[in-house]
């Protein structure tokens, strides 16, 4: 029963600190790790329940989430580096005075 | 052991945490990849050792090449003219210890031979590859399709036209 509550906890933290970063970081670097931060922290989520249980779905999520990230994180860079070519600067503020 | 699985969480805490105050994109980076290490060795404990060895080569190998790309791309002149560097040792020395202590984690769990938590049981790569190709298969297949889209929409957003002699994105 420890184990579930310490995982839980662990996870909790770890997207709690994704969060943050996404929230208080301006620049789009940081904001993008932080978001692989946050599905990670899912990801733990799913493994600690599948041990838990003894089941293999756990892991089975894990890799839809790790292929999900994978798609993110390259539309992401993507859109980074047409950013910053459009701005001259990794801001997301910058990115506000965006029209249509 | 729940010894390392407390260590381990501790010090994914911590890289995450210096990961976002760090002011330089490359040292983040690299506080990232020990956090994502860390999270592999929590894994390999809990008796995923096919996640943790997944964890390793994508997340920390791929999609992490991936952000030391785009940030060696665009960032190389902004910290070589700040005076970074990447080679002084307060660079590396913070995520050197971090992962020195994961890896004393790794070469505890294999040398006392029974890895795992207490209560946990390991589930091998075939018991998920089963499941993966039994009742999930149609996850597998929407995965399949929703990774064409990223590339598809990476490409598009990536690839630079040349229109009418100058250059311009789309």
């Amino acid at each position: 029963m420890e184990l579930i509550r310490y995982g839980f906890l662990l996870a909790g933290i770890l997207f709690a600190l994704g969060l943050l970063g996404v929230l208080v970081r301006r620049n789009i670097v940081f904001t993008l790790m932080s978001l692989e931060v946050m599905l990670n922290a899912a990801g733990l989520a799913f493994i600690v329940a599948g041990a838990r249980w003894g089941q293999a779905d756990g892991q089975v999520v894990f890799l839809f989430i790790l292929a999900m990230a994978a798609a993110e994180v390259s539309v992401g860079l993507a859109l980074l580096v047409r950013l910053y070519h459009e701005y001259k600067s990794l801001d997301t503020d910058g990115a506000s005075r965006m029209k249509g | 052991m729940e010894i390392v699985f407390y260590v381990a969480g501790i010090v994914a805490i911590v890289a995450t945490i210096l990961m976002l105050t760090q002011r330089v994109a490359v040292h983040a980076l690299l506080y990232l990849v020990v956090s994502l290490l860390a999270v592999a060795v929590i894994f390999y404990d809990l008796g995923a050792p096919f996640v943790a060895a997944l964890e390793v080569i994508i997340y920390a190998g791929a999609i992490m090449v991936l952000f030391v790309f785009v940030v060696m791309l665009l960032n190389v002149r902004i910290e070589t003219a700040r005076g970074v560097r990447l080679r002084s040792p307060a660079v590396w020395i913070g995520p050197g210890i971090l992962s020195a202590i994961l890896i004393a984690e790794l070469v505890y769990l294999l040398a006392t031979g029974e890895p795992g938590y207490a209560t946990v049981s390991t589930i091998n790569p075939e018991e998920v590859g089963v499941a993966l190709f039994g009742p999930y298969v149609i996850g597998v297949e929407l995965a399949s399709m929703l990774l064409l889209a990223g590339l598809v929409g990476a490409y598009h957003l990536g690839v630079r036209k040349i229109r009418a002699g100058r250059e311009s994105w789309n």
